[in-house]
């Protein structure tokens, strides 16, 4: 056929609008692995609202007998289910409470970097004047210094508080915000709604954030998803030279690298913390993907159908 | 019926998809002789490609499916053969060209390699391919053959890379040449051209030709028979000439009425004051002048066309005027205001009375806005013209205004054929309450049944809103139905300008006689009838 065919136009007949959030909801609840993702997500998050609050005492009492202790030993109480670490310490407490600081750490960094990359890149794009060449070297800038390097000067001169690592991880990161966004705009500027948008007399404002940034964030979001691994590790490697968490606060980061040199007699001590940073960035991905899926109206009939996959 | 080259019996092809099965042609049958000229005859979606893509084995199984059927080359059946076998007759006896030429020529290879390996695969030496590349570039009118043989893909012209794609088929001397909308990209002069090589190389090699078009025009220029289908049937098939001056099913009928051209010329010029007063516009890009000073007026009430060809400066006009691109010299007033010297500002509440319809009104919607926030954005943007609270009960209106249905409010624009998204973008035009709409290209991407609708819905607008029309085309049969002056644009100068009926019936300049010259018209008669004048002027 000539033309592209488009799926055929929705034969349900237009019920009233039910609630957005709701719509979303079952959107979500079409998609089975998402659906899980998001359920082990919430998990997380209350785990890093609630756990330094309720499991701090038991998650940093030092006991030597349970040093190295193995998982799965019954005879010990729940929180011993994964093991105790090189100083005794249960491994699932631990892992609670760190994701109070690992999410702090991530969660800001890339928010941060997202922002701040993301606004940069746009005007970078959009810009047609001086402003568009010039901005676009700030991530050259960036990225031509390496960014551990970068880390290890500023918290060697500042101190290497959870706010300070954030500041540090969001900058390294930004350009890769900036150049996405950026290239994005650069295309999505010239299509013809924009032009019709500006035919109608809309102001800059309202084509950056009305026409061109809903088009391209789902493309942001899922390298949001990628990056949150990326700063999660970045972290842990700062902990890891000693200039990143420093204990006794804990991250699943620092908990990895601290089990490192028990590797083979302990390997619970690194696996643990780091099964968890894969399957949060895992869900993280399954979400972007459902997201972006569902964000687009195009694609939404995807989830609508439920289930069956084509194409 | 077996001495018949290539047959297709009873083929029906059905495409999974997620919304179910779609039956793209059922039970289509067709026969092409040696020396033949058919054309498959279809607006879009119509299934007219489907049984074309069957017998070049281009249906992607899975989604597609060929649920029943034949397809009969010199009385074999390609369906039952190997894939091998098929590979061997693809190509070499079954050729095809499509409507984009650039997206079929690899960029990074020089054309005459690419035209020699067609015939190096299947066994000719490569002297001898090389020796025949420049003999076929030659055939197919391109100059220089031997420098051109050189020249990468991105160095010729459209029409020219249509006929670099028809020496590549012709190749290997098929059969069956098989020609999917040949020339639906091409503008008419060229589009003449190509179809008239593409006629002679038929009759020199006696090669049977398959010609897949929309366009009556088409089929009244080269078709010896054709075959009408819809909704992936055959609903007549019969010789061209036949086919038109006596349709017997009611489709065919509605589809020959429609054809653009037939309709009354307005007769009505105005004598009213200018509207709209363009003086010596100028647009530079670098050194290149893509648009050296024209100058036109727009009346009030008035549809004023400007025809042209690619790279005529049509469209570098409308988008100097809607300051899409800031211009290089000259006025334009309107409400004693230059437009193209004006502050932003002041451009923000002229705006609101010039609005524009663009071509592509799949690419002209934001994809990800409901139809509801689409309309409504122009109240957004220029608060003053309605309240809040009356933006439901306006878009409702409009909506009904341009012939769809209020209860769509909160559909997207995928949801909608182009026809009905065109629709869109009119009563989002509409909603700013303009003077003048610039139409560019508004109805160049729809069928042409949807065309006319399309038009009679501007034409009625016009009256009931009193609006004045810059109307951009290409294609003059439209322009002759729906303007009330034209002006004529080549190179980005004006070549002549005046009342529609001076400019179709009384042309003074010859780029307007050969403009109209090229243009297809959908009779057979006629265009028999030009055919022979253009010999006669060639034989002289």
């Amino acid at each position: 056929m000539s033309n592209t065919r488009t799926p055929a136009t929705s034969v349900k007949a237009e019920t009233p609008e039910p609630g957005k959030a709701r719509k979303m909801l079952q959107l979500l609840l079409a998609d089975k692995t998402a659906t899980i993702a998001a359920i082990f997500l919430i998990v997380i998050i209350v785990c890093a609202i609630l756990g330094p609050l309720l499991l701090d005492q038991l998650a940093t009492r030092q006991n030597l007998r349970g040093r190295n202790a193995p998982p799965f030993d019954l005879t010990r109480s729940f929180f011993w289910v994964l093991g105790g670490d090189q100083l005794g310490r249960p491994l699932l407490a631990r892992i609670i409470v760190a994701a109070g600081n690992t999410m702090a750490v991530a969660t800001g960094a890339v928010i941060a970097s997202m922002t701040i990359g993301s606004a940069l890149g746009l005007v970078a794009g959009y810009s047609r004047g001086k402003l568009g060449d010039i901005v676009p070297r700030i991530a050259d800038v960036i990225m031509s210094f390496p960014s551990l390097l970068l880390a290890v000067i500023v918290l060697y001169m500042l101190e290497p508080s959870v706010s300070n690592i954030v500041i540090v991880l969001a900058i390294t990161r930004i350009p890769v915000y900036l150049r996405t966004t950026r290239a994005e705009v650069l295309e999505v500027r010239e299509r013809m709604f924009v032009q019709a948008a500006i035919v109608m007399g809309a102001s800059h404002l309202r084509i950056i954030f009305r026409h061109i940034l809903p088009v391209i964030l789902p493309t942001l979001l899922t390298i949001a998803a990628l990056d949150f691994a990326f700063v999660m590790l970045a972290e842990s490697s700062l902990s890891f030279l000693g200039i990143g968490i420093q204990p006794p606060e804990i991250t699943w980061g620092l908990m990895v690298s601290q089990g490192r040199p028990y590797l083979t007699s302990a390997w619970w001590l690194s696996f643990w913390p780091g099964l968890v940073i894969i399957l949060t960035t895992l869900s993280l991905n399954l979400l972007s993907n459902w997201m972006r899926v569902a964000l687009d109206p195009t694609q939404r009939w995807r989830l609508e159908i439920g289930g069956k996959k084509n194409g | 019926m077996a001495d018949q080259l290539l047959q297709v019996r009873n083929l029906s092809v059905t495409f999974q998809t997620a919304r179910g099965p779609v039956h793209a042609v059922q039970n289509v049958s067709w026969q092409i002789d040696r020396g033949e000229v058919l054309a498959i005859l279809g607006e879009s979606g119509s299934g007219k490609s489907v049984s074309a893509s069957a017998v070049m084995d281009l249906i992607d199984c899975p989604p597609g499916e060929i649920t029943s059927g034949e397809i009969f080359y010199e009385g074999r059946d390609l369906l039952t053969m190997s894939r091998a076998k098929r590979r061997a007759i693809n190509g070499k006896k079954i050729a095809m060209i499509f409507q984009d030429p650039l997206a079929h020529l690899n960029p990074v290879y020089t054309v005459g390699w690419q035209i020699e390996e067609t015939m190096v695969i299947h066994g000719t030496s490569a002297a001898e391919a090389k020796a025949e590349t420049i003999n076929l570039l030659r055939k197919v009118g391109i100059p220089n053959p031997e420098d051109s043989a050189q020249k990468y893909p991105h160095q010729f012209s459209g029409g020219q890379r249509q006929r670099l794609m028809i020496a590549m088929a012709l190749a290997l001397k098929p059969d069956v040449l098989i020609a999917d909308e040949p020339t639906t990209a091409l503008d008419v002069t060229v589009q003449a051209q190509i179809l008239q090589l593409l006629e002679e190389l038929q009759k020199e090699t006696g090669m049977a030709l398959l010609i897949i078009t929309h366009d009556l025009g088409v089929v009244a220029e080269i078709a010896h028979r054709v075959v009408v289908m819809n909704h992936g049937e055959i609903v007549e098939q019969g010789s061209a000439r036949e086919i038109y001056a006596n349709p017997q099913h009611p489709y065919t009928k509605r589809l020959i009425s429609c054809a653009p051209g037939q309709g009354e010329i307005h007769d009505k010029v105005s004598e009213t004051e200018p509207l709209l007063k363009v003086r010596e516009a100028k647009k530079l890009y670098g050194a290149f002048e893509a648009l050296s000073g024209t100058s036109f007026d727009l009346h009030e009430g008035e549809t004023l066309a400007i025809v042209g060809e690619s790279g005529s400066g049509k469209s570098t006009t409308a988008r100097i005027l809607l300051r899409l691109e800031e211009s290089s010299g000259g006025t334009a007033l309107y409400k004693g205001k230059d437009l193209f010297a004006i502050t932003p500002k002041e451009m923000f509440a002229i705006r609101r009375d010039i609005q524009m319809v663009f071509q592509d009104p799949t690419q002209s919607l934001n994809p990800r806005m409901t139809v509801y926030e689409l309309i409504s954005e122009a109240w957004a943007i220029h608060p003053e013209i309605l309240p809040k609270a009356q933006w439901k009960a306006r878009v409702a209106t409009l909506l009904e205004q341009v012939g769809l249905q209020s209860e769509h409010v909160h559909r997207y624009p995928h949801q909608f054929s182009g026809g009905q998204r065109q629709r869109i973008a009119i009563a989002r035009a509409l909603a700013l309450e303009p003077r003048i709409i610039v139409c560019d290209e508004a109805v160049s991407a729809l069928d042409v049944q949807v065309q006319g609708q399309v038009i009679a819905l501007l034409d009625r607008l016009k009256a009931e809103y009193g609006l004045s029309y810059i109307f951009i085309a290409h294609d003059l049969p439209v322009v002759r139905d729906f303007a009330d002056r034209v002006i004529v644009m080549q190179g980005g100068r004006i070549v002549e300008q005046g009342p529609v009926r001076q400019i179709f019936d009384f042309p003074r300049e010859t780029y307007t006689r050969n403009l109209l010259a090229a243009s297809l018209d959908p009779d057979p008669e006629v265009q028999a009838r030009r055919r022979a004048e253009r010999r006669a002027k060639e034989a002289v």
